[in-house]
């Protein structure tokens, strides 16, 4: 017999994190409980893997051609039917991807192109004949001074042809509450809001609710196609874990997002695993198998990008992002023997870049805990870790993250994704009268991209020109003033079309109706801002013009403090600067009133926004990438990692980069202590220090460059070689050379 | 306030003495050892300069790692018992603030503040270069009398003591060159926590190059750190053995009473 769940809040109102509270066993012991793969997950993840080997050498396996995209729109797929204990693909094979058309049709075509295939018949003809997309929308409404931006490569990466993604759907509500009874309370929802006159707010609430509750059915109706009748709610670990996939199913079958996150999970589908054990309904090889082949699935979503979106996001990631760990509101740790199971499938089903583990850490885990994913960060180099301790004051304890550094209440919050501006060459338009450095019109003239920027004036006592940091700052003040108001506003217009033409209506109906919306900006090139401004300040830095009087290179003389080296006399300028930028966001008036937030993240575009950017007062020549993220420039930090550490901890996230602060930390195995004890001591403490700090964020690689540079000679001998980036993981066979010599140049700490 | 001649700050030390260590690589070192890692930092003539208040100043920043791990400050070098004066003002400064200290020497200092620099310290990290008189002498450029009376003036040292070597491969990686290691440390064994074999490697004699210096060990081939694992493993059960001994030997020379468990 099992148990009945424990009743509260969440008997009566959509409350998932009540149910959690009220339901779950913390577990503070070590990792001794758990096993290896069993024989079906073996099986399974045998063809799954060939499969995915088979992939990476051929860069795709198939497309669906004959369907575009939508939650009940494929046929059920199957790897190995009699050996999967959890089912379900996005499309009727595995691997095979769906056709977005929604985001942009052209997006889609060069897809299709880049791969050798051919839309179905009419499809492409009727598509684009009788069906607006999200791009057409955007580029209807673009002013001429947006297009510029974007094209210059000011402000990149923008969700404007493809799915924003960073929403994370609340698919623990279907395990939960069944479809039946999501749809009843969507209804509700919906009929209070008869009553409300029909301003332009309500009457788009109301399709939107709609919208959902259509989605709800199709939710449902795709299940059944696999044998599942989840308009009830789950009754065993099994169906829990199944019919919440299903609901991560069908938005990663309705949605090409860039980051189809996962949410916080693990705690939640403890209490169902736990429930079965203590009813001896299963076993804990069984549980681990329920785990495992859950993430067999999760590491098989994909989505059809062109090749410029690779070089944007390396490797075909999709940021299956689990939040795992973390503490409760009451002091109780939100730990489960879950939360190993999940992280313990490194091991079983091989270290992978997805789904994307990301530990909530807190001071006050369990130090079991904490030395078992200091345990898996060595072994496996896979895992992120971000600060439990400062997000959960800010949204309680069960919030998750989307993408790489995103946080939000889930089922509460949702984002509207805004990639990010360059601040590199913002900092040059405001040393080249806003015009740009190397895009040149046809005429030979520079691009001038911001209007009424003044030329700089100082002059040293020999007449020549000299850049004062007195004339600078303000002048780049000035240009962020201007680029604030042109990126919210920018951001309103894409994020106005995706919703009236790309609606995520599967994922929206697993939040609350009235949700919360913040808009996430960001910004790339902060160690270079920082450091070009030190550099103007503490040492002495001339421009080179040229004809045209833009700034193409600098001549500096004398020292300057670098970010990196925890000297509050550049530390405060990187933190100047991103408090600055911040509050001019927060100026402008957003799409649906939502809340501004900016993150220091770049995925692997820091080798792209680097090609785009002219030389920079700091001596980084032109073209040369960035450092990732909040990263210092490698080579500059001279004090060792914990100073560079200290550096990115004094960025101020609350209020500030309240979307996150990227910093990635690469270390050599025998550099971390010279016993295994000390290596977890060592690394667990090290975290346990960095955001004692009150740092954001940190990528772990425990690894050897030489190994990596054998990896890039010899590809196949390291078939599944995984490696952190900015904010993600990725198959290091699946960058581009150029972004591995990047991975291989940056600071790796190997004193021994 | 002294100055310290510095040669460079590593903020993770991970390998410097217990737990995360803010490493302070003090300039100058008396032994000239062949295959010296850091032959920048030998000579005296540091450009460099640090107080006790620096010292404490950076450290400061770090609290959180040490809290976390149990570590502290290490100052290495270069030999930083060559620089006594300052060493005493730092460590009493950093023991004022509540912060561990840690030394890392080839016990070849300034005598005379031993005695004062000791009660300061909670670590030692101590380098034995050789057993032997004559190889010493040609590996490091002095003979064993600097290292023979450390170990002599450690019988005074509260805290806890590390002993390393550096295993060359055809000098060293041999048993008995392990059993004089324990001879020498016996009257300190008590103290040592344990014994690391430090396989030799060639990582970083680029410098050599740099510095327009010849590196003599240039035909020695790198030590298997395999097999400096087993030697560390064996050389370890010998000590833990030989201080077991002891302790026995003690409780019966003492007043006769079974030892019990």
């Amino acid at each position: 017999m099992t148990q009945s769940f424990t009743q509260g809040i969440w008997s009566d109102a959509i409350d998932v994190r009540d149910f959690i509270q009220k339901n779950y066993t913390p577990y503070t012991g070590d990792a001794r409980f758990l096993v290896v793969k069993s024989p079906k997950t073996e099986k399974v993840w045998d063809k799954a893997k060939s499969l995915i080997e088979e992939e990476i050498e051929k860069g795709i396996i198939g497309i669906d051609t004959t369907v575009f995209s939508g939650i009940n729109n494929y046929k059920p797929g199957y790897l190995s039917k009699e050996d999967e204990v959890i089912v379900g693909f996005q499309t009727d094979e595995p691997l095979k991807r769906i056709m977005n058309p929604y985001g942009g049709f052209r997006m889609l075509e060069a897809s299709l192109e880049a791969y050798g295939y051919d839309i179905c018949d009419d499809m492409s003809k009727d598509f684009q004949t009788y069906r607006k997309t999200h791009n057409e929308g955007v580029f209807d409404a673009y002013t001429t001074e947006m297009k510029t931006a974007r094209s210059v490569g000011l402000l990149t990466g923008l969700p404007d042809a493809y799915g924003r993604g960073r929403i994370i759907g609340d698919y623990r509500r279907i395990a939960l509450y069944g479809t039946d009874r999501l749809i009843a309370e969507k209804k509700k929802d919906y009929r209070a809001l008869e009553s409300r006159p029909a301003t332009e707010q309500v009457i788009r609430l109301r399709e939107e609710l709609s919208m959902q509750i259509r989605a709800l059915k199709e939710i449902a109706e795709m299940a059944n196609s696999y044998g599942d009748d989840i308009s009830k709610p789950a009754t065993t670990a099994k169906e829990a874990i199944q019919y919440f996939y299903y609901g991560y199913l069908s938005a990663v079958k309705e949605n090409n997002g860039a980051a189809m996150s996962l949410g916080r999970n693990t705690t939640f589908l403890d209490i169902y695993i736990e429930r079965d054990l203590r009813a001896g309904l299963i076993t804990e090889a069984e549980a681990q198998e329920l785990i495992d082949q859950l993430v067999i699935k999760l590491r098989m979503v994909r989505h059809l990008r062109t090749p410029d979106y690779n070089t944007l996001f390396a490797g075909d990631p999709t940021w299956v992002t689990e939040s795992i760990g973390g503490m409760g509101t009451d002091g109780r740790t939100l730990v489960t023997k879950t939360a190993f199971r999940f992280l313990h499938t490194l091991i079983n089903l091989d270290p992978a870049p997805e789904p994307n583990m990301t530990v909530l850490w807190s001071r006050a885990l369990p130090e079991n805990f904490k030395r078992f994913c200091a345990k898996m960060s060595i072994d496996t180099g896979a895992i992120q870790y971000e600060n439990d301790d400062l997000m959960r004051p800010i949204y309680g304890d069960d919030y998750g993250i989307a993408c790489c550094v995103s946080p939000m209440r889930i089922g509460k919050d949702m984002q509207f994704f805004g990639a990010r501006a360059n601040l590199g060459k913002a900092l040059l338009y405001s040393l080249n009268e806003g015009r740009e450095e190397l895009k040149r019109q046809k005429d030979g003239h520079p691009v001038a991209v911001l209007e009424n920027i003044p030329a700089l004036t100082t002059v040293d006592p020999d007449g020549r020109e000299l850049l004062s940091y007195d004339e600078v700052m303000p002048a780049f003040k000035r240009v962020m003033d201007k680029l604030a108001g042109l990126y919210v506003n920018t951001m309103n217009t894409i994020h106005f079309m995706h919703d009236k033409y790309a609606y995520e209506s599967g994922q929206m109906a697993l939040h609350d109706s009235e949700v919360h919306r913040y808009i996430a900006f960001g910004i790339a090139g902060l160690s270079i801002v920082a450091d070009s401004l030190s550099a103007i300040k503490y040492a002495k830095v001339r421009p080179v013009r040229d004809e045209h009087g833009i700034a193409v290179d600098f001549v500096i003389k004398g020292d300057f403090p670098a970010f990196g080296n925890d000297d509050d006399r550049v530390d405060t300028i990187a933190t100047e600067v991103v408090t600055y930028f911040s509050e001019q966001l927060k100026k402008h008036e957003t799409y649906r009133n939502s809340e501004q937030t900016l993150s220091v993240l770049t995925i692997t575009s820091n080798v792209v926004y680097g090609k785009k950017t002219g030389a920079t007062p700091d001596g980084r020549g032109k073209g040369e990438p960035f450092a990732p993220g909040a990263n210092p420039m490698h080579g500059r930090d001279k004090l060792g990692a914990l100073a560079s550490l200290n550096s990115v901890s004094k960025l101020p996230f609350e209020n500030v980069c309240q979307d996150g602060i990227s910093n990635t930390f690469s270390i050599v195995p025998a550099a971390l202590g010279r016993s295994e004890a000390d290596r977890l001591t060592n690394l667990s403490g090290l975290l346990d220090g960095y955001f004692a700090k009150g740092a954001f964020h940190l990528n772990v690689n425990v690894m050897s460059r030489a190994l990596l540079i054998d990896a890039m000679e010899n590809p196949s001998k390291y078939p599944t070689l995984t490696i952190r980036v900015s904010g993600y993981a990725v198959h290091f066979n699946r960058l581009t050379r150029e972004q591995k010599e990047e991975v291989i140049m940056r600071t790796f700490h190997e004193r021994v | 306030m002294r100055t310290g001649k510095l040669h460079s700050i590593e903020t993770m030390g991970l390998v410097d003495g217990p737990g995360i260590r803010t490493v302070f690589f003090l300039q100058g070192c008396p032994l000239k050892c062949q295959y010296c890692h850091n032959p920048d930092s030998q000579n005296f003539i540091g450009s460099n300069e640090i107080t006790a208040d620096d010292v404490v100043q950076i450290a400061r920043r770090y609290r959180e790692y040490y809290q976390a791990t149990g570590g502290g400050v290490t100052f290495s070098g270069g030999e930083p018992l060559m620089q006594g004066a300052f060493l005493v003002e730092a460590l009493a400064a950093l023991k004022a603030e509540g912060i561990s200290t840690c030394i890392d020497t080839s016990g070849y200092g300034q005598s005379h503040y031993y005695e004062e620099i000791f009660k300061l310290t909670d670590h030692l990290l101590v380098d034995i270069k050789h057993t032997r008189n004559d190889a010493h002498k040609v590996l490091t450029g002095k003979d064993m009398t600097g290292i023979r009376h450390f170990i002599k003036a450690l019988q005074g040292f509260e805290g806890t003591v590390t002993i390393r070597h550096v295993m060359v491969p055809g000098s060293t990686d041999r048993q008995e060159i392990m059993a004089e290691l324990l001879a020498m440390i016996e009257p300190i064994q008590k103290k040592v926590d344990k014994i690391d074999i430090l396989p030799y490697h060639k990582a970083g004699v680029e410098k050599y190059s740099q510095l327009n210096l010849s590196y003599t060990f240039e035909s020695v081939p790198e030590m298997s750190p395999e097999r400096a694992a087993e030697f560390e493993m064996s050389v370890n059960e010998a000590l833990q053995a030989s201080k077991e001994r002891a302790t026995e030997m003690t409780v019966i020379e003492g007043n006769g009473y079974q030892l019990s468990a």
